[in-house]
């Protein structure tokens, strides 16, 4: 294990512009969730910092471990794996509740779709 | 496919999952992994899912590949219409017809669509097989159905029917 002082500048430059990357697109998603109006919208937002913005934090991970360390260290990949693949049950949860609000209060977004709405 | 190897390629993934997990390779940990891929699909089995058969390894890189190029566009897609903002922007619910039926191709698409940021799956009906997605760049002349089918559905046909 070594520092971050140890660390070759090449690297330490690449792994500050990965995690710079990543938590700007999280930053990025945050202000979307602020800025959109209707909740379908909204939805779209945070999925920046759960799609590029973690693979950017993960694999900056992935180098400054295997650097440090001078053995591949990739278990990173299983959290990018669950995160991807556990992302749409909760998305659809929260889809179906308000759809279902929605068509409580009789506006069905879905009525003429193709359509865009306002 | 045989009555104590059910399903190989969840035992494989599950083996491939506890040797990433502890990071190592050693005989120890292989046996336990390999324990652990031989009894998960019986309990899968209880919970009644299906036998899950993978056909074309080639076809699920290819797919990944796509998927990453689309992923890594569709984020600097959204962050420029988050940071621009326009007024004039269009968003809405698109319909798309599908000829995927696998459980396991349906859950993969929705992975897919929900990781590429500016699409969201919405609804599925079984019984018609439609698919309703939603957009939040919508312009006229756009194809989502095509798209959609061109990129992704035709690959998941291949690996998983």
């Amino acid at each position: 294990m070594i520092t971050l002082h140890a660390l070759p500048s090449w690297a330490a430059l690449l792994i500050a512009l990965l995690i710079l990357t990543g938590s700007g697109l999280a930053l990025i998603g945050a202000l979307g969730l602020l800025r959109f109006k209707s909740f379908y919208e909204r939805v779209h937002a945070p999925t920046l910092g759960s799609t590029l913005g973690m693979g950017c934090i993960l694999l900056a991970s992935m180098l400054y471990f295997s650097i440090g360390q001078t053995r591949p260290v990739v278990h990173e990949i299983l959290i990018g794996l669950f995160i991807t693949i556990t992302t749409p049950v909760t998305l659809l949860l929260l889809v179906q509740a308000t759809l279902y609000r929605d068509r409580q209060e009789g506006r069905d977004p879905l009525d003429g779709s193709n359509r865009p709405d306002a | 496919m045989s009555r104590w190897l059910p399903s190989p390629p969840t035992t494989l993934g599950l083996l491939a999952l506890w040797l990433l997990l502890n990071q190592s390779v050693s005989p120890g940990h292989i046996l336990l992994g390999s324990i652990l891929g031989l009894l998960g699909p019986f309990l899968l089995k209880r919970l009644d899912v299906p036998p899950l058969r993978l056909r074309r390894p080639g076809a699920i890189l290819r797919l990944l590949g796509i998927f990453i190029a689309d992923m890594i566009r569709s984020n600097i897609a959204v962050a420029r219409v988050i940071l621009a903002n326009h007024p004039a922007r269009k968003n809405g619910f698109v319909r798309i017809p599908l000829r995927l039926r696998s459980r396991y191709g349906l859950a993969a698409l929705a992975c897919l669509i929900t990781a590429t940021p500016g699409t969201s799956w919405v609804s599925y009906d079984p019984a018609t097989g439609m698919l309703v997605i939603h957009v939040l760049d919508l312009t006229e002349g756009d194809d989502w159905s095509a798209l959609i089918e061109r990129r992704y559905v035709g690959l998941l046909v291949e690996i998983f029917e």
